[in-house]
């Protein structure tokens, strides 16, 4: 069954074959200091156009100080970060929008009581008339949101319900349809699937295929091994603030990256502890090395 | 089989949770829920009911005249609850209002009296401090991150000190000198504070202005690109940052629409009573909040209409006359009232949890 799997990944390696161009956004030796903390150092990354770059950490791993830096909220202090291989600098989100990077934040940036294509087109709105009566084109952007929605795959029959009537698998995918209408090329997303069900998740994870295939590059943040490799062409692992792994899906299994996701080491030496505890049943637990039983999670997200 | 692959299938049979379901939600809720949702419906049945009320319980309401005076009544709260209603929605409140009224009128009549100018200048002038207080609100709030209670509480208790001090200070008395044979005053009056007939009966020129006012408000606020920034900075300020609306501007310039809202109303009152009372006002503030909460906007923002306050301030001005008309004390006025925003508001969280219910 696991072979299958990776069968089917290995197949996509080949429909979309690695982009040799330029990428569109690259940290060389990238790091952040707060004061005297040093949050992340010596990171790099390349994300490119049909691609899926998944970053993947623990909490603290300085994952969100690495979207941080890319999406214009926080400044890096060390290396380089290139966007279409000039280096650049965002002081506001508002730069790194215009250069086409979007960010899905975790709270998804809707209003909840707002009607969903007045979420969609919030703070881009679409106007008709001259200035006295400049108004909305309302008609025309329910309209647009229904059709760009319905290019994602979600199929809403009435645009005036409140965006907080939506499933959160919904509300995110409404999200990233927003981004990617507003000409998104790199859509960084900030752990899409964290609070979402299984179903949930399989359809939020569609989506971010579908945004691939549309010619973006997708950062996809997130803790759980499965989803990222679900999706995922490049994986890069960070821990206390470095890059502990970059791979590309070829040179790396999903049992290697859960076991790079856990800290390896650190789960075998968990296990002896826990072994010393009475009741604690070790049998089961993976040893460091020896991490082969296929993780059975992955293929019931997808349903 | 590649993920696109997999992808494209459940567009057509979606396996999620959503598109389906959401299908047979919004067919299955009624009619009569979807019209109640609307944060005016409540409130229009509502002035229906009392209206209904008076007319049956209070004879002489159903004269013409004493419908000019309701309605004129229900005007001057109005004309004040549209702004204070949009600034709710946008998240705020102001407890400045009711004081800045008295404010506006005082600059105006001092200004022109003291120094022998056209009163239209007094007129322009209070517009610009009117204006400035209400940019110092926005501003305040914006810059400290203060709660809306706590600044304009500040600004509240700080015009009411500068009302009566400087007044006394400059006419050495608690109200201003009379103005009405000033330059420019019967011009003034014509547009703030005439009355004109309809079918023999006199109506105030503020119930005009009152719907004009309205009329322009619902349009701004669901048409135009502002009123979307009313809604977003009302009901989620980071998300609305997030997506690049302008949440500073968007309120201050509502707090700037108060202001505009004060100094109209100080003027009608300048202009209909030819003096201001300085320690006037005080307590209006809350009126303006109640007659726009009963309207149906939430009290935390995001959420509200324009015409709803219309009506809120209609069962204001109807249970004030009415409660005379009908010849009852009317001490009971301010306990009717309050029935009423207890009513509203339980209408209004009920709205809420059915409106972001799953």
């Amino acid at each position: 069954m696991t072979s299958n799997e990776t069968g089917t990944h290995g197949a996509v390696l080949k429909d979309t074959p690695p982009a040799e161009d330029r990428a569109l956004v690259e940290l060389r030796g990238a790091g952040k200091s707060y004061g005297n903390i040093r949050a992340l150092h010596g990171v790099d990354l390349k994300v490119f156009p049909n691609r899926v770059t998944c970053v993947l950490g623990d909490n603290g791993a300085g994952k969100s100080t690495l979207i941080k830096i890319i999406s214009g909220l926080h400044q890096h202090t060390e290396g380089e970060f290139l966007v279409d291989g000039e280096p650049v600098r965002f002081s506001t989100p508002r730069e790194a929008l215009d250069k086409g990077i979007a960010t899905v934040y975790q709270d998804l940036a809707v209003v909840p009581l707002m009607p969903v294509w007045r979420n969609f087109f919030l703070g881009s709105e679409m106007t008709k008339g001259p200035w006295p009566v400049r108004r909305l084109d309302i008609e025309k952007m329910k309209k647009t949101a229904d059709e760009e929605l319905r290019n994602m795959g979600i199929v809403l029959d009435d645009m005036e319900q409140p965006i907080g009537t939506l499933s959160g698998g919904q509300r995110q995918c409404v999200a990233i349809a927003r981004a990617v209408y507003f000409g998104a090329r790199v859509l960084i997303l900030d752990e899409p699937t964290a609070a979402l069900g299984v179903k949930q998740s399989g359809v939020v994870l569609k989506y971010i295929a579908a945004a691939r295939e549309k010619g973006l590059g997708v950062i996809f943040i997130t803790h759980n091994p499965h989803h990222a490799y679900m999706v995922g062409d490049h994986f890069s692992v960070l821990r206390l603030g470095t890059m502990e792994l970059s791979a590309s899906r070829s040179e790396v299994s999903l049992e290697e990256l859960t076991n790079h996701m856990a800290g390896g080491t650190e789960l075998a030496s968990l296990k002896h502890e826990l072994a010393q505890v009475r009741g604690v049943d070790v049998e089961e637990l993976p040893e460091a090395g020896d991490l082969t039983a296929p993780v059975a999670t992955s293929s019931e997200g997808k349903s | 089989m590649s993920m696109t692959q997999q992808a494209t299938p459940a567009v057509d049979t979606p396996p999620a949770p959503g598109p389906k379901q959401s299908d047979g939600r919004t067919r299955q809720r009624p009619l009569a829920l979807r019209l109640l949702a609307r944060p005016e419906v409540g409130v229009f049945l509502g002035a229906v009911a009392v209206l209904v009320f008076f007319l049956f319980a209070a004879p002489p309401v159903r004269d013409g005249s004493s419908m000019a005076n309701i309605l004129y009544q229900s005007s001057t709260i109005g004309i004040m609850a549209l702004p204070v209603a949009l600034l709710m929605i946008g998240g705020e409140f102001d407890l400045s209002a009711g004081v800045a009224v008295v404010t506006s009128a005082l600059t105006a009549s001092m200004l022109s009296y003291q120094l022998t100018m056209n009163v239209w200048v007094g007129v322009i002038v209070a517009l610009l401090v009117s204006l400035a207080i209400g940019a110092f609100n926005g501003w305040l709030l914006v810059k400290t991150g203060l709660p809306s209670f706590l600044v304009t509480l500040g600004t509240f208790l700080i015009l009411q000190g500068v009302n009566l001090a400087v007044t006394k200070l400059v006419t050495g008395n608690v109200a201003t000198d009379d103005i009405s044979d000033m330059d420019g005053f019967s011009q003034a009056q014509k547009i703030f504070a005439s009355t004109f007939e309809v079918g023999g009966v006199n109506v105030k020129i503020t119930v005009v202005w009152w719907l004009v006012f309205a009329a322009l408000a619902t349009w701004v606020l669901l048409r135009t690109k502002y009123g979307n920034w009313i809604f977003a900075v009302g009901g989620n300020k980071h998300s609305a940052r997030a997506v690049g609306v302008p949440v500073t501007f968007t309120k201050i310039s509502l707090f700037m629409l108060v202001g505009f809202g004060a100094w109209f109303v100080g003027m009608h009152q300048l202009f209909s009573f030819n003096t201001v009372q300085s320690g006037e006002g005080v307590g209006q503030e809350l009126i303006y909040i109640a007659a726009a909460v009963i309207g149906g906007c939430l009290l935390t923002g995001g959420y509200g209409s324009a015409i709803g306050p219309v009506f809120g301030a209609f069962m204001f001005g109807m249970v004030q006359q009415g409660i005379v008309y009908a010849g009852w004390n009317p001490d009971w006025f301010k306990a009717f009232l309050g029935v009423m925003l207890l009513g509203a508001v339980l209408i209004n969280l009920w709205v809420q949890r059915t409106a972001t219910r799953r």
